[in-house]
């Protein structure tokens, strides 16, 4: 029954002297689940575009039902089954369902005029062949990430699809959609279907896959059934060492005020009675799945989005934190998760982005931008965070993401935080910048900082914190000295905290 | 399908509901000069010129871009056919139509060379031919104001081409033909926008220019298509605009452009692109038409008209702008209570 559907040979692919895949092997049986994991950078994403015809490959050879396949194109790829459903989805938020569904089908035809009728016809069928419900004449736009995720699904297995890439499904998802999509993937496997799944969330590859396909540095470390496998060895596998970096030591100096501390913080729906305090010099680590509140605990600590009850103090002050100014005010600085939208002007230039908070601070006496002070202030924290750039005058989006995040850093501590929010600050940072962007935390922790990482990147927090406190539902449930705690029990007790 | 809600959250129903509540206003007050055949008639014949400029203009936004350009290709058409009507001596209307149209769609595809193939902003190339074209018709073709009765024999007598004519208090009351190319230009751009893989090009490229370009949609023929086609549209109203007013005046039509794109947006198109529709467009086009000719029957001083059309749309941008974020706050509880 199961039939040889893909089949990569010993792919090589280089870029500018750099070899993202190191000679990889990798082979997919139709109605095969195979989880392909690894950290940002090990070159999984280079072996998505492989596969779709993106990227053609500096040697090595792909075969499509047994035949050898000696130049894909993006064309070969989609004609031969294969679909790949980015992260954006591709969807048109002011159409319909029924058209963004059927729009792709109509356009390959050839169509030049619409026939409204066989629009919805196109698209319940999609929607039957997935087995998903949605309105078809809701607009897109109006819809949950998860409900576009489906209908990108949908959409693609009406192309015929014989293996379905996902790049990440499940990062913007709640527990009960991962659930929802996850009963969807295996609807399409018992149609034969093949899945390749992208992921580095370990809990959940364990939960879907049948084959696990571990990547590390460009090259296929492990190629096994999933049954095999437990958190503790993919991790290993996929780091390449049983414990991540070393633990941050933190020496409690006695009877010192906290730097901050919250009493009994409740937001309605968000969180709900929330104690904590942080000294200096701390890294205190926040986790919980996502719509555990912990991005909302951060932005009510930053104002962004004010607790409705409970006290902040801030070095044995009882401050009220309404608003971001407040929190500026108190010192209190917060680097959001997605630094795309919310952290950076991406067209502007590197330097620019540095100072934008701080610009006032540096006007002479008669108010205007005194520019040698500027490019000095700028010039301290390109070196400081190590930003490799040429120039600083560059525009943000030209750099990779470990460089921007260190941008956002550099943004926001040259506003000379005491406490500082970090949402999230490794995501889509490749393997070797994360392990640097711990080193300037845990650098900044030493200079006396109180820092809070929220994260649910679980070697991360094991990497830099000492304290870390696990969300559920909106509460505190744990609070975890990491020193005292393995890498092992804790991402089981946060797949716990699920249920 | 049709259920309640979901017409009351259309903005063509909204400003439906205006538009009667203003006619009713201003009928009640006013009785006699608002509710007459020859009234209805000069407000139909107001909405002409405009009408067919939204048309355009609903399209551009729906794409994703604006045109404020269309004055210039009008009045360049308008004034450029007089000239070659006046010069050949070929006196035909059919040929002052074919001439401005075909004016109004090579002038249109100047913006669709910079806007498709440059890649410019629309707003900036449209702001630049705006000036261009009409300082070029100033300087070469000549800044004199032509009456076209003076010239012209069958092109200026089209002013009394009309389709319905009734005895009024005064005279008597007509309908002029144009009003049928409006409908026809109407019905026409309606067909495109629905019913053609063309016409859902717009939308998808207004909606998500990246995704429609993955999708296999070709950008840049879609974008020639738009902006001649809004040029023939323009370069047309131009010969209308010219038959009703019965002369070509060069420093005339510049300066109506904001508020066709103000009708079209009242109309329920978005400024940020992928929505809109003809019905509101039309609707809209009424609304400002109704306002701009009849305010003064309610006693309100012309001084109040402009005020008047900002408020509108200001509520009339602003309700489906609150509902939108409404639903946002409803969608973000939802995702918290998990």
């Amino acid at each position: 029954m199961t039939q040889e559907l893909l089949r990569l040979e010993k792919i090589v692919k280089s870029f500018a002297g750099v070899q993202a895949l190191k000679g990889v092997d990798l082979h997919i049986n139709s109605g095969e689940i195979t989880c392909l994991v690894g950290e940002n950078g090990c070159g999984k994403s280079t072996l998505i575009k492989v596969i779709s015809g993106v990227y053609q490959p500096d040697s090595g050879s792909i075969f499509i039902d047994g035949n050898s396949v000696s130049h894909l194109r993006p064309i070969d790829s989609i004609r031969s089954g294969i679909q790949v459903i980015y992260q954006d989805f591709s969807l048109f938020p002011n159409l319909s369902v029924a058209e963004n569904l059927a729009l792709n089908n109509q356009l390959s035809q050839g169509k030049r005029f619409v026939n409204w009728g066989e629009v919805r016809a196109i698209a319940q069928e999609a929607l039957k062949r997935t087995d998903v419900n949605l309105p078809l004449d809701a607009l897109v736009g109006d819809l949950s990430v998860a409900d576009k995720q489906l209908i990108a699904i949908s959409r693609a297995i009406l192309q015929d699809a014989r293996l379905v890439v996902m790049d990440e499904p499940t990062t913007a998802l709640t527990g009960k959609e991962v659930a929802a999509l996850f009963k969807v993937v295996r609807n399409l496997q018992a149609k034969g279907i093949a899945i390749l799944f992208v992921s580095h969330k370990l809990n959940e590859v364990l939960e879907i896959a049948e084959k696990v396909v571990i990547m590390r540095n460009g090259e296929k470390v492990l190629d096994t059934p999933a049954r095999e496998l437990d958190v503790r060895k993919i991790s290993y596998y996929m780091t390449g060492r049983e414990i991540a970096e070393s633990y941050y030591d933190y020496a409690p100096k006695p009877n010192e005020t906290p730097l901050l501390k919250v009493e009994h913080l409740t937001l309605p729906g968000a969180f709900d009675d929330i104690s904590f305090s942080l000294r200096g010099g701390e890294i205190l680590g926040i986790t919980g799945l996502l719509g555990s509140g912990r991005t909302e605990l951060a932005k009510a600590l930053f104002g962004e989005s004010p607790a409705k009850s409970g006290t902040i103090h801030v070095k044995g002050q009882v401050v009220s934190i309404r608003s971001i100014q407040d929190a500026i005010r108190n010192h209190i600085g917060y680097v959001p998760e997605d630094r795309l939208t919310e952290g950076l002007f991406l067209q502007r230039s590197i330097g620019s982005n540095i100072v934008t908070s701080t610009l006032k601070q540096l006007l002479s006496r008669a108010g205007i931008v005194e520019n040698k002070k500027v490019n000095s202030e700028i010039g301290q924290w390109v070196e400081d965070l190590r930003i490799k750039t040429r120039d600083v005058s560059l525009p943000v989006r030209s750099l990779s993401g470990g460089n921007q995040q260190r941008v956002v850093l550099a943004k926001w501590l040259s506003a000379k935080p005491e406490i500082l929010i970090l949402n999230g600050p490794t995501v889509g940072v490749d393997v070797g910048s994360k392990e640097e962007l711990h080193q300037i935390i845990k650098d900044l922790a030493y200079k006396g900082m109180g820092i809070i990482i929220i994260s649910d990147d679980i070697p991360e927090l094991m990497a830099t914190c000492n304290r870390i406190l696990l969300m559920r539902r909106g509460r505190i449930g744990e609070e975890l000295v990491t020193r005292q705690t393995g890498e092992g029990e804790l991402s089981a007790k946060l797949r716990q905290s699920a249920v | 399908m049709l259920n309640l809600r979901a017409l009351f959250a259309r903005q063509e129903f909204i400003i439906f509901i205006v538009l009667v509540v203003l006619c009713a206003a201003i009928a009640i007050v006013n009785p006699t000069a608002f509710l007459t055949v020859p009234n209805a008639f000069r407000i139909l014949r107001a909405c002409i010129v405009i009408g067919i400029f939204a048309l355009g203009a609903l399209m551009v936004l729906i794409s994703g871009g604006i045109d404020v350009s269309f004055p210039a290709i009008a009045i360049s058409a308008l004034y450029l056919s007089t000239l070659i009507i006046v010069d050949t001596g070929i006196d035909s209307v059919p040929l002052a139509f074919a001439l401005g149209g075909l004016i109004g769609l090579a002038l249109g595809l100047v913006n669709a060379v910079f806007i498709g193939i440059f890649k410019l902003p629309t707003l900036i190339v449209t702001l630049g031919t705006l000036n261009l074209f009409r300082g070029a018709l100033l300087f070469f073709a000549g800044s004199v104001r032509i009456r076209l009765s003076e010239v012209t024999t069958n092109f200026a007598d089209a002013t009394r081409w009309n389709i319905i004519t009734v005895p009024a208090a005064r005279g008597e009351a007509s309908l002029h033909f144009s009003i049928l190319i409006l409908l026809g230009l109407a019905l026409l751009v309606w067909f495109i926008l629905r019913y053609t893989m063309l016409g859902r090009a717009i939308y998808a490229i207004g909606g998500d220019r990246e995704a429609a370009e993955r999708a296999g949609f070709n950008i840049v023929r879609t974008q020639f298509f738009i902006y001649g086609f809004v040029g023939l549209l323009a370069g047309i109203a131009g010969i209308v605009f010219g038959i009703l007013g019965r002369e070509a005046d060069p420093f005339s039509i510049v300066g109506t452009e904001l508020d066709v794109i103000a009708a079209v947006v009242l109309g329920g198109a978005s400024i940020l692109g992928g929505r809109g529709t003809v019905v509101g467009t039309l609707l809209g086009v009424l609304l400002i038409t109704v306002i701009s000719s009849n305010l003064v029957l309610l006693g309100i001083p012309t001084e109040w008209q402009r005020f008047v059309i900002g408020a509108l749309i200001l509520i009339g941008v602003g309700i489906p702008a609150l509902q939108g974020l409404r639903r946002r706050a409803q969608r973000t509880q939802l995702i918290g209570a998990v």
